[in-house]
């Protein structure tokens, strides 16, 4: 595992953003050969999406040959309702990026047949080749996705029932009118997200500390699913200085000298750009010689 | 997949780089637009997987909804109040030549005239959708001839009458058919004006007042009868007297009916109305504010004397004149300096300057589900601006209709 602790939020993002720009680059997709991402919804990504539509308008990085899947969504909230996540996805990340509608997977929370609609979502990602970085966020409850405490750490996508703590945290959204928080979602599991080559976690806040100290300092737990991904062989987990607030000072000592070499995953900072170029510079060799 | 199935398949249109004017505010947003409407794009990404056919770099300009006309008496040399057999060419030119000033929409406007004109024009003047041979006729827009003889202005005393016994059928006799019309300006202060007001509002036509003089308590009358706009406010009317308000007061009124407005017309050109009583007008009512231009046939002709229904009319630089008097007769400011002039004068927002010629005219026609404003389902009839509001370019349904010559090409 990496853990990675950057002085604030903003620098949190930033990094993360700069690490999926360089994997989504090296990883080379083409036509023939799609990156799939999975991707989180929830405040704490926002500004990693920021900062990747802000490469995506730079001409540095481009979302035509990348899958997404997303985690979760409500069930029975409309698709259009502002807290949907779809609405969320649409708003804050596709409809700023060059993404072909078609490329992009979210469960729908109104199909008929809930469980088949599960099934199908882990036959897609089957069928993109799995995942090659899923990036997720975490409750202060150290959910991640909806896999809420107690949640099988082998679990498949499937239909969830929230927990009570995450449906008052959620009553924010919908006017504190806890009648019309969603009760239910649709959710990878545990297990899905471990099939992913490679994880990444963000966690941001003195609120999530807790949470970050149960995921890496305690043992495997199911009432902290997010601690399954210490057995996960490639898991990143990147945060600001105020989620580090329970960790043993070792350890973040440790995490922190190790940042010269973590550095080095986001520096150099690839951009398409330059692979264009090399392209026509490799190609002009020959005649130039 | 799911292409193939349901919604058409008619090419989209993205608009990018652009704020566009939605919910009262100016948004990044695109501006997504198929069959000559504006698209919910997030509906055509989840539920029909496409993207856009097409894009469009808006080189970060502003897009509002088309600018809506509804006084304009003709221009260009056209006069429309001219019983010609060809009024139908003189609307047509007028409505090609002010898509340049970013009217998508206009309602041609005559004024007070004898019965034979209006028999043999109005049927000449159908309403008519826009595109790249001009801008929409949404209606005529008759102003007169039953008007105050004292508040007539420009208008022609010989014609100026008032409404005889069983008054509706008299208004009938003089216009002839009312299909083509769809705002009358009258007095409210002429006797049997609460039965017109009530039969003009139950056949779809908004009641303007206005070339009147009529007290508040009269013009509350005719609203609650059904009126719902002013015909350039301020101008043609009693002045504002602290005691006694006038039509003016109706801004203000708590007399109105509830869930209503008024709405009022304003000539914004910096002569016609002062900018200090242009100031008044905005701040105590903003969201009845209309930019009309009251335009005359000399608007886009420049100095010199020209006709405008009976009379002669003598134009210098902004301002038209009763040919050898100082009585004003209408405005020769196209509609986008009365925006600027409007927004520079009062200090007020872009976005509310904007709706004031969009999406006020729109409300007071009853066709902002359609016009005057760029919601998804509205027509996709816009205007292009720089930050100057200078027209750049206008767009009918879609189609670029009009642009500025760019520099260098």
């Amino acid at each position: 595992m990496k853990l990675i602790i950057l002085e604030n939020y903003s620098q949190a993002s930033e990094w993360a953003a700069k690490y999926i720009r360089n994997r989504i680059i090296q990883f080379n997709p083409g036509p023939d050969k799609y990156f799939s991402l999975g991707l989180p919804t929830g405040s704490t990504p926002l500004s990693c999406y920021k900062k990747l539509i802000e490469y995506y308008k730079n001409g540095d990085l481009s979302f035509k040959y990348v899958k997404t899947f997303n985690m979760d969504e409500y069930v029975a909230l409309p698709r259009e309702h502002p807290e949907s996540y779809h609405s969320f996805m649409w708003n804050n990340f596709f409809k700023h990026i060059d993404i072909d509608p078609e490329n992009t997977h979210i469960l729908d929370g109104n199909a008929t047949d809930l469980q088949a609609e599960c099934d199908a979502f882990e036959e897609k990602i089957k069928a993109a080749g799995g995942i090659e970085l899923f990036v997720g966020g975490i409750g202060p409850d150290g959910h991640i996705a909806f896999n809420e405490p107690g949640s099988s750490l082998v679990s498949r996508t499937r239909v969830k029932t929230l927990a009570m703590d995450t449906i008052l945290a959620n009553a924010r959204f919908f006017h504190g009118d806890l009648s019309k928080v969603p009760t239910m979602a649709l959710t990878v599991g545990v297990g899905t997200v471990m099939d992913a080559r490679e994880v990444m976690i963000l966690i941001t806040g003195a609120h999530k500390a807790f949470a970050l100290y149960k995921a890496i300092e305690e043992g495997v737990n199911h009432m902290w699913t997010v601690s399954a991904f210490q057995q996960h062989p490639c898991a990143v987990f990147v945060c600001d200085e105020d989620a580090t607030l329970e960790l043993k000072v070792k350890t973040v000592k440790y995490f922190k000298g190790l940042m010269l070499v973590h550095n080095k995953l986001v520096d150099p900072l690839y951009s398409i750009k330059e692979k264009e170029a090399e392209k026509s510079q490799s190609s002009k060799k020959p005649y130039s010689d | 997949m799911r292409g193939g199935e349901g919604p058409s398949r008619a090419p989209v249109l993205q608009f990018t780089n652009c704020r566009l004017l939605r919910g009262g505010r100016l948004l990044r947003e695109d501006l997504w637009v198929r069959e000559g409407r504006i698209l919910d794009p997030e509906k055509l990404f989840f539920d029909e997987r496409r993207l856009a056919d097409r894009q469009q770099d808006c080189g970060g300009c502003i897009l509002a909804p088309g600018f809506i006309d509804v006084q304009i008496n003709g221009g260009f040399g056209v006069d429309f109040s001219l019983a010609t057999e060809d009024v139908g060419s003189g609307v047509a030119l007028v409505a090609r030549k002010i898509l340049s000033h970013g009217v998508t929409a206009f309602c041609p406007t005559l004024v007070t005239s004898p019965p034979e004109v209006y028999h043999k024009v109005l049927p000449q003047i159908p309403v008519k959708r826009g595109g790249p041979h001009g801008a929409g006729v949404l209606g005529v827009h008759l102003e007169g001839p039953f008007i105050s003889r004292q508040k007539r202005g420009a208008h022609p005393e010989a014609y100026v009458r008032s409404f005889e016994a069983n008054a509706f059928h008299d208004v009938l006799a003089t216009y002839g058919s009312l299909d083509n019309v769809c705002i009358l300006t009258l007095a409210p202060e002429l006797d049997r004006s609460h039965e017109v007001i009530q039969e003009l509002t139950a056949r779809g036509i908004r009641v303007s007042l206005g070339h009147s003089v009529a007290d508040l308590r009269t013009a509350e009358n005719a609203m609650q009868s059904g009126a719902t706009f002013i015909t350039h406010l301020f101008n043609a009317m009693l002045p504002f007297h602290h005691r006694d308000p006038g039509i003016v007061g109706l801004l203000t009124s708590d007399q109105v009916p509830p869930g209503r407005h008024i709405f009022y017309g304003m000539i914004a050109d910096g002569i016609h109305t002062n900018p200090a009583a242009l100031r008044i007008a905005h701040r105590a009512h903003p969201q009845g504010l209309v930019l009309v231009t009251d335009a005359v046939p000399a608007l886009g002709l420049g100095n010199g004397r020209h006709t405008l229904g009976q009379q002669v009319v003598e134009v210098d630089g902004l301002s038209a004149y009763v040919a050898g008097t100082k009585t004003l007769c209408g405005s020769i400011a196209p509609m986008d300096t009365c925006v600027r002039h409007f927004l520079q004068t009062t200090g007020c927002s872009v976005e509310s300057a904007l709706e004031s010629a969009s999406l006020h005219p729109a409300q007071l026609l009853g066709l902002e589900k359609h016009k005057g404003s760029l919601d998804f389902g509205a027509d996709a009839d816009f205007v292009v601006l720089d930050d100057a509001l200078h027209v750049q370019a206008t767009y009918i349904s879609g189609e670029r209709v009009w642009q500025a010559e760019v520099a260098g090409q």
